[in-house]
């Protein structure tokens, strides 16, 4: 065992923090701010082929691997988590796109995904379904050779700019997914303004009424459409938002090094005072095993490894929860500034906050992760005479 | 291919538990698999066989149970040797 970054990929992350640092740092509080993100600086992720991070270079993209990928994540995680998500569902939609899109969606869409030229979102939630997303209540039905779409959308992160939706609907009860072009005749696209967090990642709902698309438009099969296509691509997203997470960890231990370095209370800087020591201690205990898992999650994705979807739901979870703590650590140590917009702690508390609630929420990873601890140490091949007896009790 | 059978029965008893599963058992009929069971079954086939499940070979026959798993990694690797 080696745990261990390679040269190349501590070279990735070098570049990326310096890109971070230069171009998205400096923007992000206004990009909180104004609710919105400025089309220039998601050129700019796109010049540098980070919207097509893990799409092949057969298809125009960098051809990142997962660690590498995970990195970049951090990283932007670390500037700015709205433009952490606009990677996390544009990367979502081109990965459903290259495993499980047909040809012709592969050679109209992935080389546009990949240089930014097209900006694609995930459109799954809606205003009755959010954790039991096979509940979609959107229909879609199969008229001469177009799908007819109807129903609502909502919380679709950069739903106001995509150029194209992954819409999950139920044809003939069955769940299925479908590439909606924003253009589409009978698609309407309401901004969502005032959210708690993430608030540049300039949500929308969508308004799908009677929503013609063509009939070419289905990914993958009918039926498959949550099995398959949202499972695989929820996968993405999980392991994108984990290592978001850990970097808004990142950016407030940073603030705090910072800030207690310099503030002085009772004659000594903050740093001296033990209790702030504690917070600080947590912070990096918590933010070095958080980027473990993920690293872990990485490694197993891109070995192919079956056991990188529970690794992946674990890191999420631990990874967004420490967030929160330590996020909300971050605006404790900075007191009354902490809470000012004069300082990005504030910020990263209420981003830190949205990511225990998307791509399955806190909740929904315990009960998965339980499931999945029962599975693996109840079950195991060496079965003891102690888990026999919690076999027949459950 | 019995050492096919052998390998996939290894990975489903992870989830079928201390079931003596038979290989032409239907496994949808035993109401233990969800998404996180499809994409793990997905990953496990791709990893292990060294094929890629693509759009065509998504038919519930074709992950039923261990013969019909056995069953389509017999034809994809007939493919795969024409090709």
């Amino acid at each position: 065992m080696k745990l261990e970054l390679t040269s190349q990929q501590k070279d990735n992350c070098s570049s990326f923090r310096a890109f971070v640092d230069e171009e998205i740092v400096p923007h992000a509080d206004r990009i909180d701010r104004e609710e919105r993100t400025p089309p220039e600086i998601i050129q700019k992720l796109a010049n540098k082929g980070y919207l097509g991070a893990i799409l092949p270079e057969d298809w125009g993209g960098t051809g990142m691997d997962a660690i590498a990928y995970g990195l970049l994540n951090e990283e932007i995680g670390r500037g700015c988590s709205s433009l952490r998500c606009l990677l996390t569902v544009h990367s979502m939609v081109a990965h459903a796109i290259l495993k499980w899109g047909s040809k012709f969606q592969k050679e109209h869409w992935l080389t546009k995904l990949a240089s930014g030229d097209a900006i694609a979102a995930f459109a799954l939630s809606e205003p009755n379904v959010g954790s039991d997303a096979k509940a979609v209540e959107t229909t879609a039905t199969l008229s001469g050779d177009s799908y007819i779409l109807n129903g609502q959308k909502k919380w679709i992160t950069y739903g106001q700019i995509a150029d194209v939706f992954l819409v999950f609907a139920k044809w003939e009860g069955k769940p299925s997914a479908f590439l909606v072009e924003k253009n589409s005749p009978g698609l309407s696209i309401k901004p969502i303004l005032g959210m708690l967090g993430v608030r540049g990642s300039m949500l929308a709902e969508l308004h799908l009424n009677n929503c013609q698309i063509p009939q070419e438009n289905l990914v993958c099969r009918q039926g498959f459409g949550f099995s398959h296509v949202a499972s695989s691509t929820l996968d993405l997203g999980r392991y994108s938002v984990a290592c978001g997470c850990v970097g808004i960890a990142q950016a407030c231990l940073e603030a705090c090094i910072e800030y207690t370095s310099k503030r002085k209370q009772f004659d000594v800087y903050l740093k001296e005072h033990q209790l702030i020591r504690q917070m600080i201690t947590d912070a990096i205990a918590n933010i070095k095993a958080a980027r473990l898992l993920c690293y872990q999650a990485g490694y197993l994705k891109d070995s192919g490894d079956p056991k990188s979807i529970m690794e992946t739901s674990i890191a999420k979870y631990f990874a967004s929860t420490i967030a929160t703590k330590v996020a909300n650590d971050a605006v404790q140590i900075h007191g009354g500034n902490g809470c000012s917009s004069e300082y990005p702690v504030q910020r990263y508390l209420r981003d830190a906050k949205i990511m225990e609630i998307i791509e399955g929420s806190t909740q929904i990873q315990q009960i998965t992760i339980a499931d999945y601890g029962y599975q693996e140490y109840i079950f195991s091949q060496n079965r003891s005479s102690t888990s026999q007896e919690l076999v027949a009790r459950t | 291919m019995k050492a096919a059978k052998d390998k996939i029965k290894k990975f489903l008893s992870q989830f079928f538990g201390d079931r003596d599963l038979q290989d032409d058992e239907d496994i949808f009929a035993l109401g233990f698999v969800n998404s996180m069971f499809a994409m793990q079954l997905v990953l496990f086939i791709e990893k292990e066989f060294e094929v890629t499940i693509e759009n065509e070979d998504l038919e519930f026959a074709n992950f039923r149970s261990i013969n019909s798993m056995v069953s389509l990694l017999e034809r994809k690797s007939t493919v795969l040797a024409r090709d």
